[in-house]
Parts: structure tokens; C-alpha cells; sequence
């Protein structure tokens, strides 16, 4: 075979790796250390703050592939974070021994079965949310929007019948209680246990993604779904895949979530919800990546700012979106689209 | 070596409310380069994506290899053997060169020995392997386009314009490439604005004008024929040169 030579056109392109965003991380966290002024509360500041990061990420990253994959506006996806924490009860109340057990393997256990459970019955939910609420209106963002966020009252409503309108208190395990202290700085144990849990999940997202051919189709169509389509590939079976797949890691960062805020209440999907279209949109609506450096931004922020100036607080994620849109329109990271 | 791998039956497509192509006839010989040609907005994208099942026909019908696939998904249309490189090329800017051929090998690893035939074709994909796509230059992302559509054996490859935009030099590259393909035995669909290109490659042509085919026959009788030429593409001297 003979060899058709594009010699003309061997110029060498440049590979651009985008650190800039990355590197707003720690430059969030270094620029706080003096206005805090305490290293000790710095510390615990910062830990408390990749926790809650963490957790938003776990929560947002399905959403963002889904927005991103199908160009579903899922107003709704708050559902699946209120009902994983509500579905642990069901492994919480007939195990409350294992929660107060003195027992480190009695209490993982239970955490991870309250996990397990989670990701089951919101996928499953999920899988029904997408057949019921999502697929008749495909390609119209206006009913998508009202239709899910219609879906989420609904939903809402579903956890009052089943589970009571009061808020229900929860124990996190024996062994997750208290803090690890570290010269003056105390951190808690849950929520360094959060952060590994948060790192482990976005190093297996990240493998899944860049490693695995069901990872590429992903972020392929999430790019240009009509030629993922021309090649060959169902990319409305890939995208339930998706949905299932994003709804369980809401379930999952519901848990987390119902643990650390200890307390469970039918709108804790719809409070954070707000906080997750943030974090989407500053990573850049599709991107896995922006969505998990966006997490940790809006976190870090929300903490030192509850901490320097708390009447600053509630509107610091605003304000750090329009920062970040003003100096990248598209998020952190823009996810070229079709 | 002629009997049709691919028959347009009287397709009719519409666009929202426009109604595009008017009952188009045309059909690819098997182990042959067709030309599609015609002016900006004739109908020759919408005929491939007609018949990838991108935009659906409203009447007519698209038979491939002995098969009715009108009413076929894009997917189902995909696997059943035709490749489609369209004319934004269609890669995948964040994913790398390897990636996106990977993508398009559905039945799994990448064939080495097909692999360096394509590097041969295309020798800056081999440099490149690594690179996200997105970082190429114009010219080597056409090649990945078209390569992706090569990477496992095809029937049928529906190409729409790969030399717009490109630089004479890299036109060059492009038609050896299509030279190399044609020797290979590959049945080709072209859609071409470049006159000079089309009369290389061609073996048989179809001319579209305002949704409709207005000739077919041989690519070498049309390029021969100058007044023809300048009745159908409206071409001047100049192509000739």
C-alpha cells in the first residue's frame, strides 16, 4: 500500500494544558491563610471545606454529564439527593445497634450498606424519572425545566407520605464521631472520611472516563452526540446509562450529605440544588473536571467566607460565578460543543 | 464490479417546514468513486445525511446493499457498513487522535496492520497519536475524520467536501489519499466543490441543482465536456486550469 504523504502539513501543535482553573484551587486556599490568620483554623477551615466539596461534586457530576450528554436541564436531580438520604433510614433504624456499636467494621458496614441502598433506589428512580418525566419532552428546555422541577414537588410530597413531614435527626456510626487533632487544628473525622470518599469516587469517575470505551462514547457525546450516533452507537441507551449512573451518585452524596448535616428533611435536595447549578456552571456545563474543580471553589469560598464574613456568606457562590463567567463565559473549563 | 451498492428512490426530505430534495434518484456502483456534485445549497448534505438517517425522508426510499434502510436509525444505518465523515468532520476535539479512532473500531482494539496502512495514507496521525484531536491543524483533523471512517473495513463511505478549506498542498495529500482508497477496493460516496479534485477522483457522477439530480453519467465525460460543465456547475475557465 502506497503512502500518501501530508508532509506539508507536519507543523507540530501546541498541547495545551489548561492549569490556570486548577491551580485557582490552591490559590484559594493559600490567599485565605492570611485573612484567616490562625494556621490551626485555617486547617480545619479548609478540611471542612474539601469535605463539603466533595460531597457537592459527588451530588453535581452526574448532573452536568446529563445537561452535557442530552442537553437535559434536570431541575429535578435535587430529588435523588433527598431520597438517597431518606432510603438510609431504612438500613439506619433496624441497625441502630451497629451505629452506636464500639465496633470500627460494624460501623463501616452499616455507612456502606446506608451507600448501597442509596444507589439502588435512586437509580432505580432515576431510570423511572428519565422514562416518566424526562423523555417526552427531549429538545424542550423550557418544559424540561418546569416539568422536572414539577417532578421534584412531586417527589417532595412522596418523602412527607412515606417518611413524615418532620425533620428526622440521624446518628452518624460511633467511630465517624469526634475529630482528629493535629497540633492545635481539629479536624472531624467525617468529613476526612468525606474527602477520601469524594477522591475515590473522582478517581473512578476519571478512570471510567478516560480509561473505558463506555468513558469515551460519554465524553464523545458529550461533545457531538449526532456523530457518536454516525459511528455506530445507541447514544439514547448511553444517556439512561448516564441518568441511572448520575442519579445514583446524587443517592450516594445524599448519604454523605444526610450524615453531615445529621438531620433529614424532605427539601434538602431542593436547598442544595441551587448550589449544584452553580458548581456546574463555573466548571463548565459537561465537564466532569470543572465540575469537580468548581465543587472544591465553591466550598472553599462558602467556608472562609462563613468564617471572615459571614453576612458575606450567601452571596460569595453568586458572586464567585460572576467572577468566573466574566473572566470565562463558558465555565472552567468549556466542553467544546455541537 | 458496477451493479449499485447504494439507490436514492425518488427521496424527498424536508427541513422543518422546507422541503429540500424533490424526489432525488441516484445510485453508487459498488468498488466506485461517485461524485456528488452541484452549488452551495443544491441538496448534496442533505442527501448524505438522508441517507445516514440524520434527516429523515419523507417519501422515496434509500436501499443499500439489497436493503431498504429509509426508516433505519443512524446507528442501525451505521453498523449496517456505511461511514459517514461529514462536512464539519465531525471529531472529537477533547479526545485524542487514538481515542478517536478507538471510538469508531466498534469491534474492539484497533487492527494494527489497517492502522499502519492509515498511517501510511495519513502520516501525521501517527505523529500525533497522542494529541487531543482539538490541537490539530485543519488539514490533519480532515485526515482523522477520515481515517475514523476507515478504521475497520466499510461497504460504503459518504464523504462530504474533505478538501474546504484546505491548502493546495494538503488538497494534494488528500486526493493521493482517495487514489489509495479507490486502489483498496472502497465504494465512495464524494460530495466536492473542487472541480479539479472531482475530475481526478471520479469514476461516475451525479450533478444536484435546487433539490434535484439534473445529470448522471461518467466522470470523465463531464470532464470533458466544458460547455456541460459550465450548463451544471456554472464553472468557469478557471476550474479548467
Amino acid at each position: 500500500m502506497s503512502t500518501a504523504a501530508a508532509s506539508a502539513d507536519f507543523t507540530l501543535p501546541k498541547v495545551k494544558t489548561d492549569w490556570l482553573p486548577i491551580l485557582l484551587v490552591p490559590a484559594f486556599m493559600l490567599a485565605a491563610l492570611p485573612l484567616v490568620g490562625d494556621p490551626s483554623t485555617w486547617v480545619t477551615l479548609t478540611v471542612a471545606a474539601l469535605a463539603m466539596g466533595m460531597m457537592i461534586f459527588l451530588m453535581a457530576s452526574g448532573l452536568t454529564l446529563v445537561f452535557g450528554l442530552m442537553d437535559v436541564l434536570n431541575f429535578g436531580h435535587g430529588v435523588f439527593i433527598s431520597f438517597g438520604a431518606y432510603v438510609s433510614l431504612i438500613v439506619l433504624v433496624p441497625l441502630a445497634d451497629w451505629v452506636e456499636a464500639h465496633n470500627v467494621w460494624l460501623n463501616i458496614s452499616v455507612l456502606l450498606l446506608c451507600v448501597l441502598a442509596a444507589m439502588l433506589v435512586t437509580g432505580a428512580l432515576g431510570w423511572a424519572f428519565e422514562r416518566v418525566v424526562i423523555r417526552p419532552v427531549y429538545g424542550m428546555h423550557l418544559k424540561q425545566i418546569l416539568i422536572t422541577m414539577g417532578g421534584m414537588i412531586v417527589a417532595e410530597q412522596m418523602i412527607h407520605v412515606i417518611w413524615g413531614a418532620s425533620p428526622i435527626p440521624i446518628k452518624l456510626p460511633e467511630t465517624f464521631r469526634g475529630a482528629f487533632v493535629l497540633g492545635d487544628a481539629a479536624m472531624e473525622k467525617y468529613r476526612v472520611i468525606a474527602v477520601v470518599l469524594g477522591l475515590t469516587v473522582f478517581g473512578a469517575m476519571y478512570a471510567v472516563l478516560n480509561r473505558t470505551k463506555i468513558g469515551l462514547l460519554i465524553r464523545a457525546g458529550v461533545e457531538n452526540p449526532e456523530m457518536v450516533e454516525a459511528l455506530g452507537y445507541r447514544i439514547r441507551r448511553l444517556f439512561v446509562g448516564v441518568f441511572i449512573a448520575g442519579s445514583a451518585l446524587a443517592g450516594l452524596g445524599g448519604v454523605l450529605w444526610a450524615f453531615y448535616r445529621q438531620t433529614l428533611t424532605a427539601g434538602m435536595g431542593m436547598e442544595v440544588n441551587v448550589l449544584i447549578f452553580i458548581v456546574i456552571i463555573i466548571g463548565g456545563l459537561g465537564s466532569v473536571g470543572g465540575c469537580f474543580v468548581g465543587s472544591l471553589l465553591v466550598a472553599l469560598i462558602a467556608n472562609y467566607t462563613g468564617f471572615l464574613a459571614p453576612k458575606l456568606a450567601l452571596i460569595s457562590n453568586i458572586l464567585l460565578m460572576v467572577l468566573i463567567l466574566l473572566w470565562r463565559p463558558q465555565g472552567l473549563f468549556p466542553v467544546a460543543k455541537r | 464490479m458496477s451493479d449499485a451498492l447504494l439507490r436514492l428512490e425518488g427521496v424527498n426530505t424536508h427541513i422543518g417546514r422546507y422541503h429540500i430534495l424533490h424526489g432525488v434518484d441516484f445510485t453508487v456502483p459498488r468498488g466506485q468513486l461517485t461524485m456528488l456534485l452541484g452549488r452551495n445549497g443544491a441538496g448534496k448534505t442533505t442527501s448524505l445525511r438522508t441517507v445516514m438517517g440524520l434527516w429523515r425522508a419523507s417519501k422515496g426510499r434509500v436501499i443499500f446493499d439489497g436493503q431498504d434502510i429509509t426508516q433505519l436509525s443512524t446507528p442501525e444505518i451505521a453498523q449496517a457498513g456505511i461511514a459517514y465523515v461529514p462536512e464539519n468532520m465531525g471529531i472529537f476535539a477533547d479526545l485524542t487522535v487514538r481515542e478517536n479512532l478507538l471510538l469508531a473500531a466498534r469491534q474492539g482494539d484497533l487492527d494494527t496492520a489497517r492502522l499502519k496502512w492509515i498511517f501510511g495514507l495519513f502520516p501525521a496521525l501517527e505523529k500525533f497519536w497522542s494529541l487531543a484531536a482539538g490541537s490539530l491543524s485543519g488539514g490533519q483533523k480532515q485526515m482523522l475524520s477520515i481515517a475514523r471512517a476507515i478504521v475497520e473495513p466499510r461497504k460504503l463511505l459518504l464523504i462530504d467536501e474533505p478538501t474546504k478549506g484546505l491548502a493546495p498542498a494538503i488538497i494534494m495529500n488528500m486526493i493521493e489519499a482517495f487514489r489509495e482508497l479507490k486502489r483498496s477496493g472502497a465504494t465512495i460516496l464524494l460530495v466536492e466543490q473542487n472541480f479539479t479534485a472531482a475530475k481526478l477522483l471520479g469514476d461516475s457522477v451525479a450533478v444536484m441543482d435546487d433539490g434535484r439530480i439534473v445529470h448522471r453519467g461518467a466522470m470523465a465525460e463531464l470532464a470533458e465536456d466544458t460547455n456541460l460543465q459550465q450548463r451544471l456547475l456554472g464553472l468557469s475557465m478557471d476550474a479548467h486550469q
